[in-house]
């Protein structure tokens, strides 16, 4: 090795930076740095040219100064100059400059591509290397139209040397990352997979990493390296092969191209054929053998190398999942890793046990570990340990151990870091719920934990309370007894207030007949507890106090003097005045009868995914953009909003007034007059009333309306707040869609949720209701990249006529959108009368400094209103000849571009709207549906008839509606669909 | 896939830094700062693995100087762990016994021995010689 002096030579440099050193303040240091800046500056602006020393010192000088976090805005042409020298120390430092501090929307890029293309083209090995290294740097999409198709040619090239290929291929990779579109897959494909076979190791490390990427996305093209891979790392793992040059570290040959290898594999299903897997299998036996060797060497760096390679070698077992024998052996190692005294062991095989939990083969060998994992909750000095090992118990729960691992993490609960509490709440609600044998256990369970850890309890728990016991009788006597119980300790956590308030209110009776809980105990009880509680659960309580009146007769005057009382009737809130004014204007006027229907039990609220599942899966992993991918890689859940139900409505008593009625849960889709029906009748008993205004009341729609609102104790104006009113964009603001708008589009023309869109940068995420001719959607933005967007603006676009005919009111969302994170946008839409071009959606926002902007197709198509009607055979003839009109009528005869799957188009066409109806068409083969499309202004009767012919793999469809454009416009959308 | 690559002093600050992803500046310096924040709260019995936002910390000390690597979650903990170890012995050989100062002085050089082993956030090269092939390159023509 050369003796390498400090500062090499260079002195300035070298005084410079002791001098900064040196510096005792900050702003001593800034002063420095300004001076030194403007040093430089005049060097390279002055007339005498510099010499490549110079240059090189200054250089390393702008390389230091901006490594202390200034931004240097000049340099970049001297650099640039740099890199067309024949000296290599030049072309070098030129370089460096230019990845270290060029950025991908340089203007500069041009010229450096110039450069780039020149020495690539040079044939000297070390200059190609320093402009691959470059482009693998930047990177950016001009680079890419520039080289894409030089790279592969050079990565492929009989001729190349080893370090050439390396860079190649990396830098392939990058360019691939950035514009997937602009490296085809092509003829080099085939050789691409075939450097797995190079005889350099360097090669195979590098081409493995293009690989492992390229074949995500084509998994066809690049399905040989499977076998490729399996022989290459048998021979490494057997160390049976002579070509391992230098790349044994500490006696372990070649670990990093190991465990590449081994994650490549794990893009794949395990091999088909048998020789390749037998081959495998015996890879994966001897490295699970050696780990139990006595080591080739003390070092520790010999047993981190060994347990790099044992740990992807188990992720590789999980991942095929189809081996017990080495399922067994993996989480028999990991075992004995969870005692390892190093704590990075214990971490990382608490990690992999937790995949390896939900294998049906090793969840049994991975429960036998349950002490030692109980143990480590307990006496782990990490947190991210801890936070793993409750992550295993969680995963290796089942109905078996289930009450001693809630009781354990309720222990833990007690002391657990406050980063992580609302998460093992979750956990702990989501089990006890799951396992719950007797729901008294359940019960109990949830209340100790708003006991332990109420600040913790977000709301998805404690509806979910209420949801269980509302939809199950044999719990609620219980129920009642024990949140009694909890109210009466002297410091009850407000959630306890909430959740006792609510059952109280609607089973409080079950408990009445027990003098020590009588109703005027009760309702003393709930009320010594009103003045301490925010708005939302003081609402809550008059709204059990109301229901207290119907269930118990003998309060009644006692509670009209609560609500009589001017701290209520003339609150300052608006919300619990209303409530006051209402429930003692109710309480007075109705008849008995007439309180007991509208007062009435909570109907069973339909059984749908847990509210805290949903909430759990968002939380997990940091961010909610890696809940994104979390939706994603989870088969259960193809959609991604699964986890972003706005369930809690459901449950939303601290909700207007209109939920005591019971049209949260009442209205079905299908039956649109119930609605009306209970909302007239709370019109109704207002109008005789004295004091209550009539508008209070609320019509069907705003019932509907407030229903879609997710919970917002706050107001039930809330909806009206801050309407941004949707066409406010001006003329310039209106973008194109993108190209690929109408495809997406088409993709929601049945279905209300999924992925609307998805690129570098940024998610789009749907989920949506419709009901008669109003609609609720939330999109979901997700930033996908570790920086934050700024000026971040999504907003809605009518283009032409179609202001007049839907009306679309958005919120608006923050502006800045951090990286990973996900914001959440609530769109109401009405539909006024019939249209034909969707909405745009137009986002804009600001990545690194650069303005993005983006418009898409809204998914709101006519369909979306469809009520379905059923009627019978006889009704649906009559009628298709009443629409005989041949205006009427739209008919498309088309190629199916999808297997004809009889149940598939069963399911898009109810996607699509319309009710299906059996027995109407004489061939069964032939779909027949009908529909009314609701619109604010008018109704359109629809039917609709599919014929499939198999054999010509062609549809006939044939539409009839009053409406000419609406018959012809679902032809079109549906017609997309088959 | 590595998404920077970080060498910070117990004092806070960066003596080398690398990013796979463009970060802006003004954010490094807050990441750096946040980075080196977590990795001094912990002590030894504590794992060298870090959960950070939506990614992963992984790092190790040497003297006063810490070396940090963010990575996704597609990258094997144990690999990076040790490969950080062999990034310090590569420094080691070519600085004979290097220290803080050299890394400092040698800026240029460190990261050239850092391009030779990591590419585009890819682990690219780990067999000590032929990382530092260019370097002696470089070396004999600046010498001549």
């Amino acid at each position: 090795m050369p003796a390498v002096s400090k500062g090499d030579g260079m002195r300035g440099l070298a005084v410079f930076i002791s001098d900064i050193r040196n510096c005792k303040s900050k702003e001593a240091e800034i002063k420095r740095i300004n001076k030194e800046l403007a040093n430089i500056r005049s060097k390279f602006k002055g007339d005498k040219a510099l010499d490549g020393y110079s240059k090189k010192k200054y250089v390393c000088k702008l390389l230091f100064i901006f490594l202390l976090g200034h931004d240097i805005d000049f340099g970049h042409m001297e650099a640039v100059n740099l890199l067309s020298s024949n000296k290599y120390t030049e072309k070098q430092i030129g370089y460096l400059f230019i990845s270290v501090l060029v950025n991908s929307n340089s203007e500069l890029i041009r010229l450096i591509n110039n450069a780039i293309k020149n020495d690539l083209a040079s044939r000297n090995p070390t200059f190609m290397c320093l402009a691959l290294h470059c482009i693998a740097n930047v990177g950016s999409r001009e680079m890419g139209e520039a080289f894409a198709a030089d790279i592969p040619r050079i990565l492929v090239a009989g001729d190349s040397m080893d370090s050439v290929k390396q860079s190649a291929a990396l830098c392939l990779l990058r360019l691939y990352k950035a514009s997937p579109d602009l490296v085809p897959m092509g003829e080099w494909t085939a050789r691409v997979v075939h450097l797995l076979n190079d005889q350099h190791m360097g090669v195979v490390t590098a081409a493995v990493s293009l690989i492992t990427c390229l074949c995500k996305k084509n998994p066809d093209d690049f399905k040989t390296c499977v076998s490729l891979a399996v022989s290459r790392l048998s021979r490494i793992v057997s160390s049976a092969s002579t070509d391992l040059q230098d790349y044994t570290y500490y006696f372990v040959p070649a670990p990093w191209l190991s465990v590449k290898l081994l994650r490549l594999l794990q893009c794949y299903p395990p091999p088909e054929d048998a020789a390749v897997k037998g081959r495998l299998v015996e890879c994966l036996e001897t490295v699970l053998n050696k780990a139990q060797e006595p080591p080739k060497s003390k070092k520790v760096q010999h047993s981190n190398a060994k347990n790099a390679i044992l740990f992807e070698t188990i992720s590789l077992i999980i991942h095929y999942d189809s081996e017990p024998n080495l399922l067994v052996r993996a989480c028999n190692q990991l075992g004995q890793f969870l005692q390892h005294r190093e704590t990075n062991l214990r971490y990382l095989a608490l990690e992999s046990m937790c995949t390896l939990a939900s294998s049906e083969f090793s969840h049994e060998a991975v429960k036998t570990h349950i002490d030692t994992v109980i143990n480590a909750l307990k006496t782990e000095r990490d947190v991210s340990v801890r936070q793993r090992a409750a992550d295993l118990l969680y995963a290796m729960c089942d109905r078996s151990n289930a009450k001693q691992i809630v009781s354990e993490m309720l222990r833990y609960l007690e002391t657990a870091d406050y980063a992580i509490r609302e998460e093992i709440v979750l956990k702990v609600a989501i089990l006890a719920e799951k396992y719950a044998v007797d729901y008294s256990w359940y019960v109990d369970t949830i209340l100790n934990l708003i006991r332990i850890a109420g600040d913790y309890v977000s709301e998805e728990v404690w509806y979910r309370v209420l949801q269980i016991v509302t939809n199950r009788d044999d719990v609620q006597g219980y129920a009642a007894k024990t949140v009694f119980e909890a109210l009466q300790a002297p410091a009850c956590h407000e959630n306890m207030v909430k959740v006792g308030g609510y059952i109280l209110g609607e089973f409080g009776n079950l408990i009445a007949g027990d003098p020590r809980s009588s109703p005027p105990v009760q309702f003393s009880l709930l009320h010594s507890k009103f003045h301490l509680c925010s708005v939302a659960t003081r609402a809550l309580l008059l709204s059990t106090y109301i229901k207290f009146i119907n269930l118990f007769p003998e309060t009644k005057a006692t509670i009209q003097g609560v609500l009589r009382a001017g701290s209520q009737l003339r609150n300052a809130d608006v919300e619990l005045q209303q409530r006051a004014v209402e429930y003692l204007t109710l309480s007075s006027v109705a008849s008995t009868d007439v309180l007991a229907t509208v007062l009435e039990e909570m109907p069973p609220f339909p059984e749908r995914e847990s509210s805290i599942l949903a909430k759990l899966k968002r939380k997990k992993g940091p961010g909610a953009g890696s809940a994104l991918d979390d939706g994603r890689r989870d088969p259960s859940s193809s959609d991604i909003n699964g986890g972003m139900e706005p369930t809690p409505s459901t449950v939303s008593t601290p909700s207007p007034s209109a939920d005591l009625l019971g049209l949260r849960a009442a209205p079905p889709p299908a039956a649109p007059p119930a609605p009306a029906g209970a909302g007239n009748l709370l019109v109704d008993v207002f109008s005789d009333g004295p004091a209550a205004p009539a508008s209070l009341g609320p019509t069907a729609e705003e019932a509907f309306l407030s229903e879609l609102e997710p919970p917002a104790p706050e107001s039930p104006m809330a909806l009206l707040a801050d309407p941004a009113p949707a066409a406010d964009p001006g003329p310039e603001d209106v973008g194109t869609p993108i190209p690929e708008a109408d495809e997406l589009l088409n993709k929601f023309v049945c279905k209300n949720n999924g992925v609307l869109f998805e690129n570098q940068l940024l998610q789009i995420g749907v989920k949506s209701e419709f009901r008669q001719n109003l609609g609720r959607m939330y999109l979901f933005y997700g930033n996908k990249t570790s920086v934050q967007f700024q000026s971040f603006s999504p907003s809605v676009v009518h283009p032409g006529d179609l202001q007049t005919q839907l009306a679309v009111q958005t919120k608006r969302v923050a502006a800045q959108v951090d990286g990973g994170a996900q914001v959440q946008q609530v769109l109401n839409i009405e539909c006024l009368r019939d249209f034909v071009t969707p909405p745009l959606l137009s986002v804009r926002f600001r990545y690194g400094g650069a303005p993005q902007s983006l418009t898409l197709k809204l998914p709101v198509t006519i369909n979306k209103f469809f009520q379905p009607t059923e009627m019978a055979a006889q009704d649906f003839f009559q009628r298709w000849k009443q629409l005989s009109l041949p205006q009427q009528e739209a008919q498309k005869i088309f190629k199916a571009n999808h297997p004809m799957d009889a149940e598939v188009t069963k399911a898009k066409l109810l996607g699509f709207g319309s009710a299906l109806l059996d027995n109407v068409d004489p061939n069964p083969e032939n779909f027949v549906g009908a529909g009314i499309i609701q619109t604010k202004a008018l109704q359109v009767g629809c039917l609709l008839r599919l014929e499939p012919n198999a054999q010509a793999q062609m549809y006939r469809l044939t539409l009839r509606t009053s409406k000419e454009p609406v018959s012809r416009h679902l032809c079109e959308l549906l017609a997309q669909q088959f | 896939m590595i998404k920077f690559f970080l060498m910070v002093n117990k004092q806070g600050q960066t003596r080398l830094s690398k990013y796979y992803e463009h970060v802006e500046i003004n954010k490094r310096t807050l990441l750096e700062t946040e980075v080196i924040k977590s990795c001094l709260s912990r002590s030894n019995e504590q794992c060298s693995f870090i959960e950070y936002k939506d990614f992963k910390l992984i790092y190790r000390q040497y003297a006063a100087l810490f070396i940090v690597v963010g990575v996704n979650d597609t990258e094997n903990e144990m690999s990076i762990y040790e490969f950080i170890h062999n990034f310090v012995e590569v420094l080691d050989e070519y600085f004979s016994r290097v220290s803080e100062l050299d890394i400092m002085f040698n800026l240029d050089k460190v990261h050239i021995i850092l391009d030779e082993m990591v590419l585009n956030g890819c682990i690219v090269e780990t067999n000590r010689a032929r990382i530092l092939a260019p370097l002696l390159i470089l070396d004999k023509m600046s010498e001549s």
